[in-house]
């Protein structure tokens, strides 16, 4: 897509080698070995070294008082506390951890990407995939261990006829199967359509001269815009995994 | 776009679970009991607090409580002595008065009889002056001295009609 001289929409959204490089194939394509450091990887590295000093920094001293920085570190815990507690209860507190780190990480990941010149992780379908077919593995695992086949039954909406079964059934199972896709490309289209929409804008301002001034304070308002949405998304990640455990938990 | 790339994929995999697998780990075990454990204390303490608070509410109110029995027995005392006091008051005012109008009375009593003596005195006096006049006159006239029996008994005869 980057044709003209580096200069795309698109080209923020490339993964360049920092340590190793492409491999060629036979038929010419080329692929990065797994173990490839990319710019990608680096900022999952600095994303995750944000949450780790984002919340040890928070809670050095453990004041029984917080500071400005550990009030943060702490609404940050409580935020996902209340939100497990809303959406699944006292049961859902095993889930914590893992709703917790999805949310911080999602949520670095998308403000970090909001730094010029830096690359956003989600906007990878295949990262945001990944996290989602995590969720979906996972919850399937935990409906399956906990009710046994009656997991299945979950696909038959309390209440409805049996005539209706064989049109309701699939319905539910495609619904169901269509989640990770759902939360996946809910989080990777948001990303990308922002940054991109971010950088299309920003193009018109060196061409348009004086008048340049005008893209650049929407670009300014649409940052702010964009800003909220890296919290939205993650928020909505969080939640809708919350709800997938509840579902697991208690089916209907 | 560089995100349909297959050649892209097996990298970010990998460095995804390389990074996310470790942050699950790191924040579970260590960090978030860390800060769960606080915000624990915080509360405990601030229950405390409360509890604590409540208790000295308590225990204000019972002492003000004492405090306004106290307040309302002693009330009561003063006001039972007062009207102790007015009623002894009352009472010595009226014995004061009884004995004043007794003696009063006595003074009165005594002060008529005196008046009626001495009304009875003077009554004697000018019975016995006016015998003496009329004896002495008649002596005077018709040179006889009546005895004094005759001249009483005639100035009664007079004074009589």
């Amino acid at each position: 897509m980057a044709t003209n001289g580096g200069h795309s929409p698109l080209e923020q959204f490339e993964i360049k080698p920092i340590i190793g490089d492409w491999v060629v194939n036979a038929d010419g394509t080329r692929y990065l070995p797994f173990h490839t450091l990319t710019n990608s990887s680096l900022y999952m590295l600095i994303a995750i070294a944000g949450v780790l000093i984002f919340l040890s920094f928070g809670m050095r001293r453990g004041a029984m008082v917080p500071g400005r920085w550990q009030s943060m570190s702490e609404l940050s815990y409580e935020f996902v506390a209340n939100l497990i507690k809303d959406t699944i209860g006292s049961e859902g507190r095993k889930y914590f951890p893992i709703v917790f780190t999805l949310f911080m990480f999602v949520l670095f990941a998308n403000l970090l990407g909001m730094l010029p010149y830096s690359f956003t992780v989600t906007s990878h379908i295949v990262v945001t995939l990944a996290l989602a077919l995590m969720v979906f593995i996972g919850v399937t695992i935990l409906a399956v261990a906990k009710h046994g086949l009656h997991f299945f039954s979950f696909f038959v909406p309390p209440g409805s006829p049996v005539a209706m079964w064989p049109l309701l059934i699939p319905i539910e199972v495609i619904s169901y199967l269509s989640r990770p896709i759902s939360l996946s490309v809910r989080l990777f289209a948001n990303m990308l359509a922002g940054h991109t929409l971010l950088k299309v804008i920003a193009g018109f301002i060196a061409p348009l001269g004086v008048f340049g001034v005008l893209p650049f304070a929407l670009i300014t308002a649409l940052t702010g815009l964009e800003i909220l949405i890296a919290f939205l998304q993650a928020y909505v990640f969080a939640i809708l995994t919350c709800l997938y455990i509840n579902d697991a938990l208690h089916l209907h | 776009m560089p995100q349909f790339d297959p050649g892209v994929f097996a990298t970010q995999i990998f460095w995804l679970a390389l990074t996310f697998i470790p942050l699950y780990f790191i924040l579970s075990r260590s960090l978030l009991p860390k800060i769960g454990g606080i915000l624990e204390q915080r509360q405990r303490r601030l229950d405390d607090d409360l509890g604590k608070a409540e208790a000295l509410r308590k225990e204000a109110e019972a002492v003000l409580a004492e405090y306004e029995k106290a307040h309302a027995e002693a009330e009561a005392r003063a006001q039972a002595a007062v009207r102790e006091a007015q009623e002894a008051i009352a009472a010595e005012t009226a014995k004061a008065q009884d004995a004043l109008s007794e003696t009063l009375a006595k003074q009165l009593a005594e002060a008529e009889a005196r008046i009626a003596q001495a009304r009875q005195e003077a009554a004697s006096g000018i019975r016995e002056a006016a015998a003496e006049v009329a004896s002495a006159a008649t002596e005077r006239l018709i040179g006889v001295k009546p005895d004094a029996k005759t001249a009483a008994g005639a100035v009664d005869a007079a004074a009589g009609d």
